[in-house]
């Protein structure tokens, strides 16, 4: 979100936004404060994080191995609760 | 000989000036939808109102109107499916009154803020409690901020006027508009009311879809009223607050080609005997006839008394009213409405900030009047210019504000 921004005169109409979707700008990673992080090795490939994930920030690949997309993710750890393996962890933010 | 002039002019009129037909407010508001060709109509009867949305619903029955009519369980509702019905592209009728108001309070916002073109009848009813239903200006004062364009009618043949000029105002300045029209006094009092012929609404109001320029399109998705924080929200606020000033001069040019059109003269501002006026009265809504009729009464008696209504009050005729009291020393705003712990009732504040950086103005005092529908006499009105006149004497304001009609 480095964009310039627009002044009153260069907004469109009553703020409306007809080149959707823009939400994929918004890059709501920055807000994370813990960061899931996904282990291969003990992954079952059972994709219940791919279910459970609310933004979608699980990343399926054909072979049903997943990724994690950090530009979304906002940490909820929910991916980390349901996994039965424990295949994903929670580490703070930075470290 | 005059009975023949008189049918001749009838004839004429019939023919070119449209017909005259005896309605009270409310249905003259319905008549002048219907005449409109709107699409969407979505409302809740509410008294004083019920009367539109009784034969509304009987046009689009009969089959005398092809409209879709939502019957919907609150108002609140009401103004969201307008809201919904405006982004199509649609022409949008609704009316409501008090608590209906209050309820629809913050779609209000957004329909001015998604600048649609929606057109609401508002029969001018007091907020509870206590309960009453009778003439106040509490719901157009409760709306007077929120970005809509709003109108005073004076009688009931305004209230028809102005239902057509609010629909082009709304849809050529793209704001949502209000139709005010006292209650009871208007909306239930019967008038021979001059109707326009349907043609010639027809080329004053030209039937041309959408209406929105950015209309729902399933095929090409697009966001209505996104989030935006500190980043753009107040842009947005600045450009709508533009749009709304720059309606004022639209509105004017619209109710001049309506004058035109109906023959009727309409501008923001009505002037009555202004011109010498020491003294004056300004005012909303229904009260100005009576007012009228005393400022005649005491100009017989070489008296200098004027009065000012206001048609338009959102946006607010500044240089129109300024120009209107230069030369009055004592003015009154009678306010229908009050404003608890306010320095004045709406009207009044209104005033006072349009006059404050101009030189030469009037002193001014409040006068709060007519609350749950209690009448304004004639001799209430004498005893308002009485006190103007005796401040005029003194050379001061001794009490800002004044309540009459009001028991002890």
């Amino acid at each position: 979100m480095s964009k310039k921004l627009l002044g009153w005169k260069e907004i469109p109409f009553a703020g409306i936004i007809p080149n959707t979707p823009t939400s994929l700008e918004y890059k709501t990673g920055t807000w994370r404060a813990f960061k899931p992080v996904h282990n291969k090795e003990k992954c079952i490939k059972c994709l219940l994080c791919w279910i459970h994930c609310p933004e979608p920030a699980i990343i399926r690949h054909d072979d049903d191995s997943i990724e994690i997309d950090y530009d979304y993710c906002k940490g909820c750890g929910i991916c980390s609760n349901v996994c039965p393996v424990k295949a994903i962890v929670m580490v703070p933010e930075g470290e | 000989m005059f009975v023949q002039l008189k049918l001749l002019l009838w004839f004429r009129r019939e023919s070119e000036m449209g017909k005259i037909i005896g309605l009270n407010g409310d249905e003259a508001v319905a008549y002048a939808v219907k005449q409109t060709n709107v699409d969407v109509i979505a409302a809740y009867p509410i008294t004083p109102q019920t009367i539109i949305v009784e034969r509304l619903s009987e046009y689009v029955h009969n089959g005398e109107l092809e409209a879709a009519f939502v019957p919907v369980e609150s108002e609140h509702s009401a103004l969201s499916a307008t809201v919904g019905a405006a982004l199509t592209g649609a022409r949008v009728f609704t009316a409501t009154a008090s608590q209906g108001l209050a309820l629809m309070y913050e779609i209000l916002w957004i329909a001015s803020s998604l600048r649609l073109p929606i057109v609401m009848a508002l029969g001018n009813r007091a907020f509870s409690a206590p309960i009453n239903i009778h003439c106040s200006h509490d719901d157009a004062m409760a709306a007077r901020d929120a970005g809509w364009i709003e109108f005073f009618s004076e009688n009931v043949q305004e209230a028809y006027d102005l239902t057509l000029i609010a629909f082009k105002s709304a849809e050529s300045c793209l704001l949502p508009a209000i139709v005010n029209l006292d209650a009871f006094i208007l909306t239930h009092s019967l008038e021979g009311v001059e109707v326009l012929d349907d043609n010639d609404v027809k080329r004053f109001l030209p039937d041309k879809r959408p209406i929105y320029p950015y209309p729902i399109d399933v095929e090409k998705p697009t966001t209505y009223g996104p989030l935006a924080l500190y980043d753009y929200y107040i842009e947005m606020k600045r450009q709508q607050a533009e749009a709304v000033k720059e309606a004022y001069g639209k509105i004017v040019n619209i109710m001049r080609e309506y004058s035109e059109v109906s023959g009727r003269k309409y501008s923001p501002v009505k002037a009555y005997f202004m011109d010498d006026a020491e003294v004056a009265i300004v005012v909303l809504g229904s009260a100005a006839g009576t007012i009228r009729t005393v400022v005649r009464d005491l100009r017989s008696k070489g008296e200098k008394v004027g009065v000012l209504s206001l048609t338009l009050y959102r946006p607010f005729p500044e240089k129109e009213l300024m120009n209107a009291v230069k030369n009055v020393k004592v003015l009154a705003v009678m306010d229908r409405a009050y404003s608890y712990g306010a320095p004045g009732a709406p009207l009044f504040s209104d005033i006072a900030a349009t006059l404050y950086n101009v030189e030469e103005k009037p002193m001014l005092f409040n006068v709060v009047y007519g609350l749950g529908g209690r009448d304004l006499t004639a001799d209430h009105v004498k005893f308002v210019f009485n006190i103007a006149k005796e401040y005029l004497r003194k050379g001061i304001v001794e009490k800002k504000e004044i309540w009459i009609g009001v028991r002890k």
